[in-house]
This record gives C-alpha cells, sequence and structure tokens, in this order.
C-alpha cells in the first residue's frame, strides 16, 4: 500500500460515518451508552452508585472527550513523523555514501 | 459498550472484577516481560494505546441513528497481544470513568471484560487463524479489528441481559440490548477494521524488523510473495 491507497481508505472511512448524517438527518444520534441505560431505568432500576465526579456540562465533557482524541493522536503523529524522517534519513546518508 | 456507574448490583460487579482482574495482572506480567526482552517495543506500546485513546473517544453516528465509540483493541491485540491490551483498556476505562463520569468504578471489571479482554483475545485468535489460512496481512487485521470490536458489544449485550432479563427471559432480553449496541456498531466496527489496517500497513513497512522479532508478522522469505518490505 502507498500513501494513495491510505487515502483512498480514510475517505471510505469517512463516508461510512458521514452517510448516516445524510440518509437520515433526522435522527436523534444519542448514545448507545444512554440508550441501554434508559432501557434499563425503564424496568424500575435504581442504580445504587453514581460518578464520584461528573463534567458540569455538555461543555467541559466534550472538552475532555477532545483532549482524550487529541492526546492519542499526537502520540500517532509523533510515531508516524519521526519514523518517516528517521527512514528518509537513512536513505539520505545512503545515496550521500554511493556517490 | 460503556455499563453506566451503579448498573451493575451486587453480585454482578465483583464477579466481573474477579474474572477481569487476574487477566490484566496476567497483562502487566506479559508488559514487564516484553518491555525487558524487547525495549525498542516501548513506542509500540505507547502507540496502541494513543490508539485505543483516539478511537475510544470517538463517539461516531452510526445508520440505526443512534451513535457509539470504537474501541481500537483489536489492533493493540494483534501487535502488543491480548493480555497487554487488557492493561491497555483498563487504564483508558479508568481516565473515561474518573474525568468523564463514562462508564463507571463499580463497573469497571465488566467493561474490562468486554473491551480490554474478550474483543481483543478474540481478535488475536481471528489474527492467528487468518495467518494460518494464508489470508493477506490486510484483510485479517481487518477482520480482527472490526470482529473484536463488534464482539466487546456483544458481550456488553450479554453482561446486561444477564441482570436485566425481560419478561421474555435472557434472550429476549440479550436481543433488546444488542439491538441497542451490537447493531449501531456495525458500521463503526468496519471503519475501526479499516482505519487499523492503515495503521498496521505502516507499521509493518516502517517497524518490520521490530514486529518480526516480536512475532507478528515473519518477514519476507524469497519463497514468500505475500508483504512487500521495501516498497516505495
Amino acid at each position: 500500500m502507498n500513501t494513495k491507497h491510505y487515502i483512498i481508505i480514510i475517505a471510505v472511512v469517512i463516508a461510512i460515518f458521514a452517510i448516516p448524517l445524510i440518509i437520515f438527518p433526522n435522527a436523534p444520534y444519542s448514545g448507545a451508552d444512554s440508550a441501554a441505560e434508559e432501557a434499563i431505568s425503564g424496568q424500575g432500576y435504581t442504580p445504587w452508585f453514581t460518578p464520584l465526579w461528573e463534567p458540569p456540562s455538555g461543555e467541559i465533557e466534550s472538552l475532555l472527550f477532545a483532549l482524550q482524541a487529541a492526546i492519542g493522536a499526537m502520540i500517532i503523529g509523533y510515531f508516524v513523523g519521526y519514523e518517516r524522517g528517521k527512514k528518509a534519513k537513512k536513505e539520505i546518508k545512503e545515496t550521500e555514501t554511493a556517490q | 459498550m460503556h455499563i453506566m456507574e451503579g448498573f451493575l448490583p451486587h453480585p454482578w460487579w465483583e464477579i466481573w472484577f474477579a474474572i477481569a482482574l487476574p487477566i490484566v495482572a496476567y497483562g502487566v506480567y506479559r508488559l514487564s516481560k516484553l518491555t525487558k526482552k524487547i525495549p525498542e517495543a516501548k513506542p509500540l506500546l505507547a502507540l496502541m494505546g494513543a490508539f485505543i485513546f483516539v478511537l475510544s473517544a470517538l463517539k461516531l453516528p452510526s445508520v440505526t441513528g443512534s451513535s457509539s465509540h470504537p474501541t481500537g483493541a483489536g489492533l493493540a491485540a494483534v501487535v502488543v497481544g491480548p493480555g497487554i491490551t487488557s492493561v491497555l483498556s483498563i487504564i483508558v476505562l479508568i481516565f473515561q470513568a474518573l474525568l468523564l463520569a463514562h462508564g463507571g468504578l463499580t463497573t469497571l471489571g465488566a467493561n474490562t471484560f468486554s473491551m480490554g479482554i474478550v474483543g481483543p483475545f478474540v481478535a488475536y485468535a481471528i489474527w492467528i487463524a487468518a495467518k494460518k489460512v494464508r489470508l493477506p496481512t490486510s484483510v485479517g487485521i481487518f477482520l480482527a479489528a472490526a470482529i473484536g470490536d463488534l464482539v466487546t458489544y456483544v458481550v456488553t449485550s450479554a453482561q446486561l441481559a444477564l441482570v436485566f432479563p425481560t419478561a421474555g427471559g435472557f434472550f429476549d432480553a440479550f436481543l433488546t440490548f444488542g439491538s441497542i449496541f451490537a447493531v449501531t456498531q456495525v458500521p463503526l466496527a468496519i471503519g475501526e477494521g479499516l482505519l487499523a489496517v492503515v495503521l498496521f500497513d505502516f507499521l509493518a513497512k516502517y517497524k518490520g524488523q521490530l514486529l518480526s522479532a516480536m512475532k507478528v508478522i515473519k518477514l519476507p522469505t524469497p519463497a514468500s510473495t505475500h508483504k512487500e518490505p521495501k516498497q516505495q
């Protein structure tokens, strides 16, 4: 696989998640986790333990989720860039010594 | 797949902890063994942890009209092994339970079991089977990551159905939770499988020696025709 293949695959991934939004623009898209929570609460169950701390608002919650994704993406980006740079440097050296 | 805080009554939450913790302990043992034997594998551990971190933070829309998130644990299972993946998963789950009120401390055992244990072990088994029948590497990775993701949600559905059977019994409840979780998850699992293929292909190209030392892949010998090591 080369970069072109990577781009095609990633475009397909984006399409997979864009298509539902286009076909069903009016669906609620609420979380499956909370749907399960509601199904259980509907049976009359009350949770016996509550989270020690909850993000005070939806904004703070999305901040923390974004932070989680950013930390992960940063590490992946660092790794990929580091390895590509290392290989490029090695190739430059090889062509220099070959000359 | 997160079972919310407090949603598993006694004795279920203890049962899942009792099952999950020994396997996480085994993962810690594997982790220390791996880093001692192959110190160069440390960046790979960070990378796999990061992949889980990113994917489990992304809540994505699905054709069922609800949204859910992938796990990222299947690729980690292939690269660093399912035991170590359980350790990476429990770290992410603790982060989410404490800072995001997503999942929970009392349900940590059950969530670790679905995301960090069954999903990764199934993914690993599929990867090994795919290698046995000589499927192309990318196909093996795709199947391992996608099915590992899906299985996690099937396990969550079963875990909830065991505790909250409906009037129709366990199976009826399993179908109810399964329709909430597993069906929504299908497109997400496909997306996760594709992303895993891209990252693994990169690893095979740039870290082939290391993956071979970790016995993830065999570097091609003149006899085998599959993987291209040094393309470009």
